[in-house]
């Protein structure tokens, strides 16, 4: 490599041509993509009650940011799991005519132990753990 | 002095000052060919009509929509309902949409029927594929500003097919979303692409696509070239201008009629913590894509059957984009399997579209 002037002078240009654009491009590109959000991990969500869920149904609730499916069993037993489909994020329901966990997307079904048993579904829901307390269901990660 | 004259002044004022001459001169030479695939010719022209349809009732819908969680339905709702004419605009801004990107198809297709994609028109081809790809960025971000039930799930679902492309998926999916998950935070940045990002790069590619045209010239038939005594053209201005013009009409016609006897629906409000609905799906455009991915199962080998659909459908899109270097018009074969698979190509398109409508 010879280092004349004018090499020398090149390299100096271009080294802060490429220092200039990065200080234009970088702070644009952590501009774009939002700050993580400050929301207090949930532990623990009050569900539903006893009384208010016949067996043999489903609903949505929210759990922190993101929705969960309660589902009592037709035995009354209760099992949770994050509502979000393991294929492509579609929030799934509870189908008490199929006894099964529907994702209505693309026809995703996974059975009441989460697991996926048709449709594209690559890998099981997420499970989480139910409690009752008197009356109360409440609804906690899985420890 | 008489209107003719004073006509004739003004032209003359602008004469003196910029080179309105060769302008007039080379409008003069502008040809367009004449013959059988003549009829096709138009739509390129109709999906520029159907552009500034969108830019004018865009500004409109822009005067009373309200680009956040908590107002964007309402704001949709108050403009169906409340303003006057309201419900016009919005349909027609809606179908408006779905015709200019039927009639880009068109164009394409009968582009890439007549092989004008050929050299020297490679860079053509090349940017009205952008300009495709931006009318589907259109799309997708406009779905979602009524944010209805439908749009919500199906934006969950779009932007998670981009979270499966190596590397670069999960950032671009994190920005698009502005966040882990489709919420409000998604959509003033989809507005921000729908309404700004996107005309400013379709107007400018538009110019590039153009612009290629206006040196080129329109692409003959190549038996022209072989037999010129069948050479036939016809000036664009204005016997090409002019019928492109009416065809303008007939498609102002046909989609006030679309908005007024189908009127866009708006649904119910998106809700984070309800299930997907039944028979839920996008828009036509992306109907075929989102039948083949349905077909997929949920593993092939190693990968998901999902990273492997949409490896297909991107190595699909690339060939696409390659044909004029493909098909170069020096090999009979290559140009008939080059034809054959883009039949193929527009049938399988045709019925994933049929079979996801229907299904």
């Amino acid at each position: 490599m010879k280092f004349d002037r004018r090499s020398i002078l090149n390299w100096f240009l271009g080294g802060s041509t490429f220092a200039w654009l990065g200080s234009v491009v970088y702070p644009v590109l952590r501009f774009l993509s939002p700050p993580p959000e400050q929301e207090a991990a949930v532990s623990s969500v009050k569900a539903t009650t006893l009384t208010e869920m016949e067996p043999n149904s489903g609903k949505v609730f929210k759990f922190g940011r993101k929705p969960a499916l309660l589902v009592r069993r037709p035995d009354g037993d209760f099992v949770a799991y994050l509502a979000e489909c393991t294929h492509l994020d579609c929030t799934v329901q509870y189908r008490a005519e199929k006894e099964d966990i529907w994702c209505a997307c693309h026809n995703g079904v996974y059975d009441l132990n989460g697991t996926n048993v048709s449709g594209p579904p690559p890998r099981p829901l997420d499970a989480l753990e139910v409690h009752t307390q008197g009356d109360d269901v409440y609804v906690t990660q899985k420890s | 002095m008489s209107p003719k004259n004073r006509k004739r002044s003004l032209l003359d004022w602008a004469k003196d000052r910029y080179p309105i001459a060769q302008f007039q001169e080379w409008a003069k030479h502008k040809t367009v060919p004449v013959g059988r695939g003549a009829f096709w010719y138009y739509f390129g022209g109709i999906t520029l009509f159907l552009f500034l349809i969108q830019v004018g009732t865009g500004i409109m819908l822009m005067f009373y929509y309200k680009g956040s969680a908590d107002t964007a339905f309402e704001s949709v709702q108050f403009i169906s309902a409340k303003v006057p004419f309201g419900w016009l605009i919005r349909s027609v801004h809606a179908w408006s949409a779905n015709l200019m990107i039927l009639s880009a198809f068109i164009h394409m297709f009968s582009v890439f029927f007549m092989r004008a994609y050929r050299k020297p028109r490679e860079l053509t081809w090349i940017s009205g594929i952008v300009l495709l790809a931006i009318l589907f960025g259109f799309g997708f971000s406009g779905y979602l500003l009524p944010w209805n039930e439908l749009a919500f799930f199906a934006t969950k679902v779009g932007t998670d097919i981009i979270g499966i492309v190596p590397y670069i998926g999960e950032p671009i999916m994190y920005v698009l979303r502005g966040g882990e998950d489709v919420t409000g935070s998604t959509l003033p940045r989809f507005f921000a692409l729908h309404v700004a990002l996107f005309p400013a790069l379709l107007t400018m590619f538009m110019f590039v696509h153009l612009f290629f045209i206006q040196l080129q010239g329109i692409h003959e038939p190549q038996a022209w070239e072989t037999q010129p005594e069948q050479r036939k053209t016809m000036p664009f201005f204005p016997h090409f201008f002019m019928r492109e013009l009416l065809f303008w009409l007939i498609t102002l016609n046909v989609l006030a009629a679309l908005a007024v006897f189908f009127p866009a629906e708006l649904g119910v409000e998106a809700n984070p913590f309800s299930p997907a609905p039944a028979g839920i799906k996008p828009e036509w455009y992306f109907l075929a894509t989102f039948e083949f991915l349905k077909y997929m199962p949920a593993h092939v080998g190693p990968i998901e059957g999902e990273s492997l659909g949409l490896l297909v459908i991107s190595f699909g899109g690339l060939l696409w984009c390659l044909v004029p270097w493909i098909d170069r018009g020096t090999n009979r074969r290559i140009t008939t399997t080059v034809m054959i698979v883009g039949v193929v190509a527009l049938l399988f398109l045709t019925i994933m579209t049929y079979r996801g409508y229907f299904a």
